[in-house]
């Protein structure tokens, strides 16, 4: 799809059309989603053989499964025969699935099948196929290209899509925090059960772009809950996130200048563990911190790459540990998203560490989150505001910060010179062109 | 043919019924009329406030994973008293943009049955309608089930007419598995 006359990046002004066009969304689903490397879960979600999680990639429905040797797959659900839906159960424990429809049955089960997801069993396969039906030829579609990134689970449909580490670039550093515990451990969290799962009538980009760095939503957006403060440490926007007393904030943003991630802050920042009102939670974060310091500087990590920060195109998530939490946005037309949010908890954290940090979450993030409501309601009246005609003939201004930038340590990457920028979000979009209007890989690839 | 001590027990029955009834009718007038403060001081300090979530699992299942655990698992809601008490400032701000401008909000309650009495606490179960008009064209429904714990106390701090009831214990089964409605701004 021809771009040129809806996103200029480099000066900033990027048409509304590519936010309420159904021209464009369709491009997306064509060529952005079937392309980029997409959270699926978190293997905490399927710890046994047979365990499976129903997840989603872009609008397409897929299954996260376990298989009875203990690896894990990425499956089509849509049965071979007719379409339907092999399993709409949200999770649970089986290796095989049954089509309600004609009953045709795909296993996991490596001793019925030698491939997870084959087909399996078909009625009168004898009588009624004359037993000649190519069973290795129909199973559910598997998803080709699956990571297990320390626990998250990424994948991408295109076989030829590089290699997850290099998609993801230096911006590992924020997807390692994620994925560490409190103490700096690598791989030691797991998902609080329950996802949730709400429907935003918004495009689903500016779920994106707000966690990639757009610091300036945050005071007027935000204003009621620093208000009355959902803690750690009382009413400000500084203690929202759990910034430690007196600890120096970020003053810039990353931004991916080819690979289009970005964030808030910078690998050099680290907030640090605030002061609780219960005494045995400051003691168990002191701890960690401490630990952490020590690890890091003997593992020759940086302190800092917390978020809140986007891997492109659709994860958005926050470092951790207030809160450690991602979200997924899930196109569903133009105008609606379904968005998905993940918990994360310090694996080994003891029980009232991660019963606090489980309810924190719950009141921070998420549709009953006292500061997600609000985003949300910014989005849905931005989308429907931009879509008659008159509002189309008039592009939004992505000029914060423009040219406002020096490099960064990290490859590939510039910080901004003041917190406040849109750096990151016209990053975001150029990525976001190239992929849309068909780059191919070694296109979208050089120089990254 | 029963005995008038059947009789008076059934009565008693009838009669807490009713007076609940009456309470769940006043809180959910106090929740339409945007009288939060009021509706703070029906709640019992040690307030447990859970909406969980509902997920599809297979037949045989339900009772063990169909809805998450309070307490442990990712709700909704998993608060208290504090929590709440935080979310009526924030609607008092001025500035909560997705409550500004308010909401009209109806909660209607129903089906109230009372499933143990060991006074001074009466466990009940209601249905509850909840419709949110927003803006202009706006509209959600929360349909789902109320299991509460009423608590019945002197009554000092407590709302008149409310005859020192407090709530000390509210769970919310809400009938939807994706939210289909934005947000929660709501109070339930």
């Amino acid at each position: 799809m021809d771009l040129t006359d809806l996103l200029d990046a480099d000066n900033g002004v990027i048409s509304r059309e590519i936010f309420v066009s159904e021209a464009v969304y369709q491009a997306e689903l064509e060529h952005l989603f079937p392309r980029a490397w997409l959270l699926v879960g978190h293997e905490s979600q399927i710890p046994e053989p047979g365990d499976f999680f129903s997840s989603r990639m872009g609008t397409e429905s897929v299954l996260l499964t376990r298989d009875s040797d203990g690896a894990v797959h990425v499956l089509l659900n849509s049965c071979r025969h007719r379409g339907m839906k092999v399993c709409r159960y949200d999770e649970g424990n089986t290796l095989n699935f049954l089509c309600p429809y004609h009953g045709w049955t795909y296993s996991t089960d490596g001793t019925l099948v030698s491939v997870a997801g084959e087909l399996f069993g078909v009625p009168h396969f004898r009588a009624g196929y004359g037993g000649k039906l190519d069973r290795s030829a129909w199973g559910l579609v598997p998803c080709p290209r699956v990571c297990n990134y320390h626990g998250l689970i990424f994948a991408s449909w295109d076989p030829d899509a590089p290699p997850f580490e290099e998609y993801l670039g230096d911006f590992h550093w924020w997807l390692d925090n994620l994925c560490s515990n409190a103490s700096g451990e690598i791989g030691q969290v797991r998902v609080a059960r329950g996802v949730q799962k709400w429907r935003i009538r918004a495009n689903w980009k500016f779920v994106s772009e707000n966690f990639l760095g757009d610091n300036y939503h945050g005071p007027p957006s935000h204003e009621s809950v620093d208000a009355v403060g959902i803690g750690p440490g009382g009413t400000s926007a500084a203690t929202r996130h759990g910034a430690a007393p007196g600890r120096p904030r970020s003053i810039a943003s990353t931004s991916f200048t080819r690979l289009g991630h970005g964030a808030t802050g910078s690998v050099r920042y680290f907030l640090g563990y605030p002061a609780f009102e219960e005494p045995e939670l400051t003691a168990y974060f002191e701890r960690c911190e401490a630990a952490r310091a020590t690890r890091f500087e003997a593992e020759g990590r940086p302190i800092g790459a917390m978020g809140p920060a986007t891997l492109f195109p659709s994860m958005s998530f926050h470092a951790g540990p207030f809160p450690r939490a991602l979200m997924v946005a899930h196109p569903v037309s133009p105008w609606e998203t379904e968005v998905w949010r993940w918990y994360l908890v310090d694996a080994d954290a003891p029980p009232e560490v991660a019963d606090w940090l489980r309810r924190y979450y719950l009141r921070y993030s998420g549709p009953g989150g006292l500061v997600e409501q609000d985003d949300m309601e910014n989005w849905d009246y931005a989308t429907e505001a931009s879509r008659g005609p008159i509002a189309r003939r008039y592009p939004y201004n992505y000029q914060l910060g423009l040219g406002m930038t020096q490099p960064s340590s990290l490859r590939g990457a510039v910080e901004s010179d003041y917190f406040m920028t849109e750096e990151n979000a016209r990053n975001f979009y150029r990525r976001w062109g190239e992929f849309v209007r068909g780059d191919s890989w070694s296109a979208l690839m050089a120089g990254a | 043919m029963s005995t008038g001590h059947d009789r008076d027990e059934r009565l008693e029955r009838l009669l807490l019924t009713q007076e609940l009834t009456d309470v769940l009718y006043d809180e959910a007038e106090l929740l339409d009329e945007g009288r939060w403060e009021e509706w703070l001081d029906l709640l019992a300090d040690d307030l447990s406030y859970v909406m969980p979530l509902r997920l599809n699992v297979a037949v045989g299942e339900h009772g063990a994973r169909e809805q998450t655990r309070g307490g442990e698992e990712v709700c909704w809601f998993d608060e208290g008293k504090h929590t709440l008490t935080q979310r009526v400032g924030q609607l008092r701000t001025g500035v909560h943009w997705a409550e500004e401008p308010l909401s009209r909000v109806s909660h209607l309650v129903t089906n109230v049955r009372l499933r143990r009495i060991e006074l001074p606490e009466v466990e009940l179960s209601c249905r509850f309608v909840v419709h949110r008009n927003r803006v202009a064209d706006e509209t959600d429904f929360f349909v789902g089930r109320r299991h509460d714990t009423w608590r019945q106390t002197d009554g000092t701090g407590g709302t008149d007419g409310a005859g020192g009831w407090k709530l000390a214990r509210r769970e919310l089964l809400l009938d939807q598995n994706v939210l289909l409605a934005k947000n929660l701004t709501l109070l339930f």
